[in-house]
């Protein structure tokens, strides 16, 4: 194994390729990395704490693969630009954290309509507002489900460590192609920011996605029983993209009411009738376990130490540990609830997976909370310990 | 086939001339385009009626979007169409951007000085003391001249014209298309339904005749007082250069690091 270490000369010498190896980088680096991997060809962006590397790192990497980078004076821009770039066919991204974020959710909304393919990476930070600019927080979970009006269905995939930011947004890229869709990568500060060892294997072990395209005489290009082909501009499909209500040819229908249910049933029903494709989680100890604990980004980190310590108390805990925030891993949390009498939550907001959890509990599990914002500390091992030797009492 | 437009719109010229335009430079179809629009009237002359690829986004954001567009297919003839309040309101960030960084792109702006769809609201363009939805008793806001904003900004084609002025305007279409660089056209326009009914104008032919009146050519213009020019719309091409793009800047750049490094 090739180690290297992270520097810009050696980054340069890399060219378009991402060798494999193992390397020591940094969470963002490891994104920027995963998604040139996934052939990612176009990155607009805006500067913001704690992504701007980013965007930096892509705006060295990215031209070596061919790919083109540009700041964009807004987020507004950014998102609208990588719009713009992947009805050319083109994998785009953008990363941006909680302000930004905000500002794109105009078009998100756009992109979900037009079932635009495309990457949005939210490092999140404390908010709301300015909030602490510089320091983790986990509060924009029901944004990224929520964040833009009307009804439709999301992916935000949550990494946990620099590997699932190289790793995640390769999936990322691969779920928006597959189901024509914006994809979220819901990292925070401290993923983003810690180094870590990662390890890029060989290409012919990384799967990638491509969008299926139509064939000639093809000419609906939207909201089908299935995800539609889409067409590229320039190619003479004459496509015409819109963000009002629309039919399979991408014809604005306002009037009709049937039209648009269809619409926005077959956006919705896109995502989560695909679910248990979708959704992507990790478990341990499911089947043989007093407490329940369910968790994900950098909370879960300290969740992995809180079991072992529990563990040496002869308390068993089941945990989940989310990859997909959304969709929502209904099922496997159902499963957990069968088993244990208590589940918690910890999480870097003031409840926001937790009330999910509790909508699919439904009453049948007690579930506890346990959160902490301020962003200078993570819930520790100590603390979620505490927390569980208390719920069984 | 219907258009959407009400009789005696502006659009429908806007339009009409674009299409002329294009025909008169070769084109046998419009293979060659692709059509970025937001909100508003205006958004409407391309999308969804051309047999062309159009990209209808949302108010305000048709620029970025044509940038991603241009910049990742700059072969394609990339072309916005927007009113005032699309890309001189809410828009006039991106429009600044866009022609600060030369983006290879025309940009029409169908400026009809209100926003009409919504049903007359006043806009950044409505003059001072007009009275619209929002402003019963008379607007208290000055204008913006768009042109030369766009101008400072650093493009590459600007030009004025009103509906009015058919022939050039067509004449400016097909340099904005064939400009190397950020090409930017205003083209006053009448809405009788959301500003002249309210604005006391008759009919069209009125707010037609008024345009006519009131344009003035840039060189007539230097022979005028300014208390005077404010009441007057300036005419004419106001810049026509030509400059490195933001496509040959950005593209030498990735070329050079492709092959070197």
């Amino acid at each position: 194994m090739k180690t290297v270490r992270s520097n810009i000369e050696e980054k340069s010498s890399l060219k378009n390729k991402v060798f494999p190896g193992t390397y020591f980088w940094q969470g963002n680096e490891a994104c920027a990395e995963g998604a040139i991997v996934a052939g990612c060809r176009f990155f607009a962006g805006y500067p913001i704490t704690p992504a701007s590397e980013i965007a930096e790192h892509l705006a060295l990497r990215l031209p070596q693969a061919g790919g083109l980078v540009v700041q964009m004076e807004d987020e507004m821009a950014s998102l609208g630009a990588v719009i713009g770039a992947s009805w050319t066919g083109a994998k785009a991204m953008t990363a941006t954290s909680g302000p930004g974020f905000s500002l794109m959710q105009e078009l998100m909304g756009y992109a979900f309509m037009t079932e635009t393919p495309c990457v949005v990476v939210d490092v999140q930070r404390a908010g709301p507002s300015t909030g602490q600019a510089t320091k983790c927080g986990q509060g924009d979970v029901m944004q990224a489900r929520w964040g833009t009006h009307g009804d439709y269905a999301s992916i935000a995939l949550s990494p946990n460590s620099v590997q699932e930011m190289f790793d995640l947004t390769i999936q990322a890229f691969n779920l928006a192609e597959t189901y024509r869709t914006p994809v979220i990568v819901l990292a925070d500060e401290i993923i983003a920011h810690m180094r870590e060892q990662i390890l890029v294997p060989p290409s012919r072990e990384i799967t990638l996605v491509e969008r299926k395209k139509p064939t000639a005489s093809n000419k609906a290009f939207f909201a089908f029983e299935e995800v539609a082909p889409m067409p590229s501009v320039g190619e003479g499909f004459n496509v015409a993209v819109t963000g009002s209500t629309h039919d399979e040819h991408g014809r604005r229908f306002t009037a009709d009411a049937a039209v648009h249910q269809k619409l926005v049933k077959s956006l919705v029903g896109k995502i989560l009738n695909n679910a248990d494709k979708i959704v992507d989680y990790e478990t341990e100890n499911m089947n043989d376990c007093d407490v329940g604990v369910i968790s994900f980004g950098c909370t879960s980190r300290a969740v992995y130490e809180a079991v072992e310590l529990t563990k040496e108390k002869g308390v068993k805990v089941g945990f989940i540990r989310l990859k997909t925030v959304w969709p929502f891993p209904e099922k496997a949390v159902r499963d957990l609830a069968q088993m244990c009498k208590v589940i918690i939550v910890p999480e870097m907001n003031l409840k926001e997976v937790f009330y999910e959890v509790e909508r699919v509990v439904h009453g049948t599990t007690s579930v506890v909370p346990v959160n902490k914002i301020g962003g200078s500390e993570m819930i520790t091992p100590e603390e979620l310990m505490a927390e569980i030797l208390r719920s069984v009492k | 086939m219907t258009l959407p437009f009400c009789v005696g719109c502006g659009c429908v010229t806007v339009l009409s001339n674009f299409l002329r335009a294009v025909q008169e430079l070769g084109h046998k179809d419009l293979s060659e385009f692709v059509f970025c629009s937001g909100i508003g009237c205006s958004a409407w002359i391309p999308s969804p009626y051309l047999e062309a690829d159009s990209l209808h986004t949302t108010h305000g954001r048709s620029i970025p979007v044509a940038t991603g567009v241009k910049l990742m297919r700059p072969d394609l003839n990339v072309v916005v169409f927007g009113g005032d309040g699309d890309i001189a309101g809410i828009g006039l960030s991106h429009l600044i951007h866009a022609s600060r960084r030369n983006l290879d792109i025309a940009v029409v702006m169908v400026n009809n000085m209100i926003y009409g769809m919504t049903g007359g609201q006043v806009a950044p363009t409505t003059p001072l003391g007009t009275k619209t939805t929002t402003t019963p008793y008379g607007s208290f806001e000055y204008p913006l001249d768009v042109t030369r904003l766009v101008v400072s900004a650093g493009a590459s084609y600007v030009a004025r014209w009103t509906t009015a002025h058919g022939e050039q305007l067509k004449e400016a279409m097909k340099k904005a298309v064939t400009t190397k660089g950020f090409a930017f056209i205003e083209a006053a326009s009448p809405c009788p339904t959301a500003y002249g009914r309210r604005a006391g104008f008759k009919d069209v032919a009125e707010m037609l005749q008024w345009f006519r009146d009131n344009s003035v050519s840039l060189e007539q213009a230097t022979k005028i007082t300014e208390k005077e020019l404010n009441k007057k719309i300036v005419v004419g091409e106001y810049v026509s250069r030509e400059i490195p793009t933001l496509t040959e800047n950005i593209y030498k750049i990735v070329r050079g690091v492709g092959k070197g490094a």
